[in-house]
């Protein structure tokens, strides 16, 4: 993830190199923490598609609870979280992780452990799938518009009317549109891949944007720093957990839950095959799961947690299922295909 | 299971068996079909699956290409939570997928789809093979579509099948139990009323069963009734026979003892009065010995069917002494009766206990000096006490116990004529209404005291 600013997350790189045991591997660590036990009596070792800034408060708040364990936080992008279980067998207590799609491959092809919840949740039935994968948060893919370019209340409030407006201006919006590069971005590549399920409105969107050559971007970040600067009227498909929490520092910008549909995606918990320390592993896992009870974890973290009463509440709220669906989009043949008609769409110059 | 025992115990576990041997055929049958049904459902949607990837096959360039259809994978993940594999290999070669799922090693035939049960990854899978020709004409390739999934839905379906099928056959197994114990009752029900109603007859109700009996025991009830009527004729000759014989042989012989007294009367001679007079003993001995021997057998039937009417035993006392008073005052023997005013209630049979008092009155006077007395008393304590105390010579050094033995008689007897029945009768007679007979020496001097003990109704 491409939250933290690229000059602390070098510095971490660099300390990482001190202490990594995983250097031989191939995939590629953004940052590492080892948050120290005293006494130490065991070790989780955790991989994590999550920032280093937004998962402390809940690696401490989990020591808290759990004295005596230490916390080797790693954290890596989900293609190099896919690589590193599935392909270089690395060995993790722990994998968290925002692709879903990658993460149910994980369990299907089985490199994930079984875990019976030691407290009985009343997780929803789609937010965990063989009793392997857990779903912790709920987050919607969002637009983002700027309050340069629309006032209040004058925003689109679905598909249909962000391509009205932006076919009726298209020299006020050229090259001010942002959007996934979803061939970079994990996340991305789930969301539109999600959003060709659910609506014909997305190709022609894509075709929209296209025209009006849309910008693209790796994170939510960028696009959300960009919008709030007026560099950018709207991005499209950001991760409106990270819109939210920046919406506090900087403004400027506002949040819009489309009202024909809006993907929510979960970030989930798996204990892969090759784990260690499964005792901790469980534990930490249960109390991800308990993430709702800690409202002051949510706050800290902005991360929201799971929460049927907002689905039952907001009906075009789409909660992304897990099971073998997912795996489609993995297919190769299907993966170039895909691919092949976004750039068509998108990249038309 | 084979000879006596409960029928109803016989009956039961008979039946019981059945409903088990029918839960057990009822569960294997009711797993089979369902598991069968399950396992039918998991091939339908791959093969379902498969073809749906098959559809999607094209050629595009002379090359087989594929969009792989959402729906396909999706629809495996909609009745289970099972791991789905899947491989699409045109001419040897994989398309996409996992290579190194197992296909069959001969392309199923087309528009039939093949399916296997194998071990990939660790796990049992079934897997569905479809074939299907892309292109045109001569450059059709085939292309073999495998699509396969674990099967532990399939094992948590059948855990749940075989739990609710144990379910079904123990409950069925448990109403079939019951139902066989009520079944075995109400079977046995006739029985037990037809029992009930021959243990409430009373002892000389010999009249023939008439309950409403089943088919099956209608012959028990007609044997029985037969075997009844034939008692019950052969009772009632034998006590004809003994009231018969009793009159034919005291009549003849006190004809036989009046003709010899009046030819006593009529001889001179010492030697032939002494000849006759032997003959009147013999006379005698020989009708007090065929009465007693009658009253034994009267005693003997009797006493296997009691009569049970309601009785005075001071009225029945009080009428033997009468009864035997003339013999008593031939040797001026006085019968003092203690016998009270007040009734004594008993239940019992009165010709028993008049020959019992009877054959006891008769030996005390017998054994009795001329003018002595005998006492008859009736007293109440805990018990019934019926006595006679003479002042005769007593029993001497005899063992009391064996004079209730037929035909023993007491050491001393000397002269006297008996049988050695008298004390036997009593005994018989006591007995039977469940009391005893006592014998004791007299407590104030010479003689006996013979008594009769019967509980307090």
């Amino acid at each position: 993830m491409c939250l933290a600013d690229i000059p602390a997350r070098l510095a971490t790189a660099i300390l990482c190199l001190a202490f990594s045991a995983a250097t031989a591997m191939s995939f590629e660590i953004e940052e590492r923490q080892l948050y120290d036990a005293t006494p130490e009596q065991a070790r989780l070792s955790v991989i994590s598609t999550a920032d280093l800034d937004v998962f402390d408060p809940i690696i401490r708040a989990f020591q808290a609870s759990h004295p005596g364990v230490a916390v080797d936080y790693v954290v890596t992008g989900t293609t190099d979280l896919m690589q590193a279980l599935y392909d270089e067998g690395a060995t993790f207590d722990l994998a968290i992780s925002s692709a879903m799609d990658l993460q149910t491959k994980l369990a299907n092809d089985g490199f994930a452990q079984n875990h019976t919840p030691a407290t009985p949740t009343d997780l929803p039935a789609w937010a965990s799938w063989r009793n392997q994968l857990f779903a912790f948060t709920q987050e919607p893919a969002v637009l983002v518009v700027s309050d340069k370019f629309f006032a209040p209340g004058t925003a689109p409030q679905n598909r249909d009317e962000l391509i009205a407006v932006l076919r009726a201006n298209p020299e006020r919006f050229q090259g001010r549109i942002g959007t996934y590069d979803v061939r970079q971005s994990g996340f991305g590549y789930l969301m539109a891949t999600q959003d060709s399920r659910n609506s014909d409105a997305f190709w022609r969107l894509m075709e929209v944007m296209g025209r009006l050559d849309a910008k693209l971007y790796c994170c939510s970040g960028d696009m959300i720093r960009d919008v709030a600067s007026g560099k950018l009227a709207l991005a499209y498909n950001v991760l409106g957990s990270y819109a939210a929490s920046h919406q506090k520092n900087t403004g400027g910008y506002q949040i819009i839950e489309m009202s024909d549909y809006v993907n929510v995606m979960s970030r989930t918990v798996l204990i892969p095959r090759t784990a260690q320390n499964i005792d901790d592993a469980r534990a930490m896992l249960d109390f991800l799961l308990g993430l709702r009870s800690r409202k002051d974890l949510v706050e800290a973290t902005g991360l929201p947690a799971v929460d049927p009463a907002a689905l039952r509440a907001n009906p075009s709220l789409r909660p992304i299922r897990f099971g073998p669906g997912l795996l489609v989009f993995l297919d190769n043949l299907k993966r170039q295909s895909f691919l092949r008609n976004w750039e068509n769409s998108l990249l038309q110059n | 299971m084979n000879g006596p025992g409960s029928i109803r115990k016989r009956l039961f576990i008979q039946l019981a068996l059945v409903a088990a041997v029918l839960s057990l055929a009822f569960f294997l049958v009711v797993r089979g079909v369902a598991e069968r049904a399950a396992e039918r459902t998991q091939d339908d949607i791959l093969s379902a699956s498969a073809t749906a990837i098959a559809d999607s096959l094209r050629s595009e360039d002379g090359h087989v290409t594929l969009d792989l259809p959402y729906s396909a994978l999706s629809m495996l993940g909609s009745i289970n939570e099972d791991r789905v594999f899947y491989r699409v290999v045109s001419q040897g070669k994989t398309l996409t997928g996992y290579p190194d799922l197992p296909q069959p090693d001969v392309p199923p035939r087309l528009g039939a789809p093949g399916v296997e049960t194998l071990t990939y990854r660790g796990d049992e899978i079934r897997a569905v093979s479809v074939t299907r020709p892309v292109g045109t004409g001569a450059n059709a390739t085939l292309v073999v579509v495998t699509v396969a999934q674990t099967r532990q839905g399939l094992a948590a379906i059948s855990r749940q099948i075989t739990a609710t099928a144990t379910g079904i056959g123990a409950g069925f197994f448990l109403l079939a139990t019951a139902l066989s114990l009520w079944a075995a009752g109400s079977a046995l029900a006739p029985i037990t009323r037809i029992t009930g109603s021959v243990t409430r007859r009373g002892p000389t109700d010999l009249r023939p069963v008439q309950a409403n009996a089943p088919d099956e025991l209608v012959p028990l009830i007609n044997a029985l009734n037969s075997f009844m009527s034939r008692l019950r004729s052969s009772l009632s000759r034998t006590e004809d026979f003994i009231t018969e014989a009793a009159h034919r042989v005291r009549t003849p012989l006190a004809t036989v003892r009046a003709q010899a007294e009046i030819t006593h009367r009529k001889l001179n001679k010492p030697e032939h009065k002494q000849a006759i007079r032997e003959m009147i003993r013999a006379i005698d001995e020989s009708s007090r010995s065929a009465g007693q021997m009658l009253d034994h057998a009267m005693v003997t039937f009797r006493a296997d069917s009691l009569a049970q009417d309601a009785l005075d035993l001071r009225a029945i006392m009080a009428e033997t002494c009468d009864r035997l008073g003339p013999t008593a005052d031939l040797k001026d023997i006085a019968i003092r009766r203690e016998i009270g005013t007040e009734p004594v209630a008993f239940t019992g049979d009165g010709i028993l206990l008049q020959a019992a008092l009877q054959n006891i009155l008769d030996n005390a006077i017998k054994y009795s000096p001329d003018d002595s007395d005998i006492t008859a008393r009736v007293a109440i304590y805990d018990n019934i006490t019926l006595s006679f105390t003479d002042q005769g010579r007593g029993f001497g050094e005899t063992d009391l116990s064996d004079l209730t033995t037929r035909y023993t008689r007491g050491a001393n007897v000397g002269d006297i004529v008996g049988s050695g029945l008298g004390l036997t009768i009593a005994d018989e007679v006591a007995k039977a209404h469940g009391g005893r007979l006592d014998i004791s020496p007299n407590k104030n001097g010479a003689g006996a005291c013979v008594s009769l003990i019967f509980p307090r109704a």
